[in-house]
């Protein structure tokens, strides 16, 4: 690991714990009298609000799982540095992809 | 040994990476150290046993062994304090490889030292006046703290770090990079912080403090990696490394 994934992994943390508190509140008073999808998706399509939070909450969860797959990967297998830092980047990559679209078709598809 | 006296059984290591445990039976004393037994079975069970240790006051750093399952300095452990049941299992510091029997090869431990770039590196030219380090300063202080390493290896073999990755440079050689950092005499004290942003560098550390719970003269080398984390990430963030 060297300072720049290090800072990215505890500055990424460092930054989701908030929005992980907030995602977490919205979640218990949104459900108190019952939630149907099209409520939520209600709430949420068209809001520049929401689309900027979740969209930078999954890059943030992206790049900090990545890391620490990576990390993982290294200390308890065979892997070298070279393949756990592939597999990290790759991962990281698709969790941001499959996150952007999430947050896409909930905000604006 | 005669038949009134108490015996402690003692399993040690044979062999090399590959052996076994050999039994024996020794005089167990009121007062009496690891090394203390292991010396006896060297000395009156079986010459062949392979060893190591030099000052026997916990000095010199050379007797650690793994004992009953836990690194520890052989010369200042005394059995009373660690025996389980009555029994001593004795072997090879862990994390580094075996020579033979109870002695490591401790080749990589200092090439690590040397890699994390622990030796002092004088500066340019003579000075016109000998360097001022005052006892009182932040900078002495923290060099003080990390300082009485007696190089003995019990927190390499106690750190899960460097079990997992063998080329993780380990709390030793990082605690010995921290005082030469605070020495304010030292030519190259960025040359440091470059070095330990290696891969295989002080961001590796997981915090778990066995170092420090090991450490048999009470250094904290898990406080002296923080502290490198921190002035690697500030030059990190200054610009000043290259990586």
């Amino acid at each position: 690991m060297t300072p720049l994934s290090y800072l990215l992994q505890r500055g990424t943390a460092m930054f989701m714990a908030p929005l992980i508190i907030i995602h977490l509140i919205v979640i218990i008073m949104a459900v108190q009298g019952g939630l149907s999808a099209e409520e939520i998706l209600a709430r949420t399509r068209g809001s520049i609000v929401w689309g900027s939070f979740y969209g930078v909450f999954v890059f943030a969860a992206a790049i900090h799982a990545g890391i620490g797959v990576q990390t993982v990967l290294r200390e308890w297998t065979p892997l070298g540095r070279l393949a756990s830092a592939n597999i990290g980047h790759t991962l990281i990559t698709i969790l941001w992809v499959l996150g952007a679209r999430a947050v896409y078709a909930v905000v604006w598809a | 040994m005669s038949p009134s006296e108490r015996v402690l059984k003692v399993d040690i290591w044979r062999g090399e990476s590959q052996g076994h445990y050999q039994s024996f039976e020794v005089p167990e004393r009121e007062n009496q150290t690891v090394l203390d037994v292991v010396s006896y079975i060297q000395r009156h069970l079986d010459a062949a046993l392979a060893y190591r240790f030099a000052c026997r006051v916990g000095v010199c750093g050379s007797c650690a062994m793994t004992v009953n399952g836990r690194p520890r300095w052989t010369c200042r452990t005394h059995v009373s304090r660690v025996t389980g049941g009555g029994k001593l299992t004795i072997a090879p510091l862990k994390n580094l490889p075996v020579i033979r029997d109870l002695v490591t090869d401790m080749t990589p431990f200092f090439e690590k030292w040397r890699d994390a770039r622990g030796r002092f590196v004088p500066g340019d030219g003579p000075r016109d006046e000998m360097a001022e380090v005052s006892p009182d300063s932040p900078q002495r202080a923290a060099a003080s703290a990390a300082i009485e390493c007696i190089n003995c290896g019990i927190c390499y073999a106690a750190c899960d770090v460097v079990s997992w990755r063998d080329d993780y440079l380990g709390p030793a050689a990082l605690n010995r990079a921290w005082a030469a950092y605070n020495d304010a005499r030292d030519g190259d004290r960025p040359g440091i912080l470059q070095a330990m942003s290696r891969h295989s560098g002080c961001h590796n550390c997981h915090t778990h403090h066995s170092c420090a719970e090991h450490c048999p003269v009470a250094l904290n080398p898990t406080f002296s990696i923080a502290a490198l984390k921190r002035a690697t990430l500030k030059a990190k963030l200054r610009g000043e490394l290259s990586r």
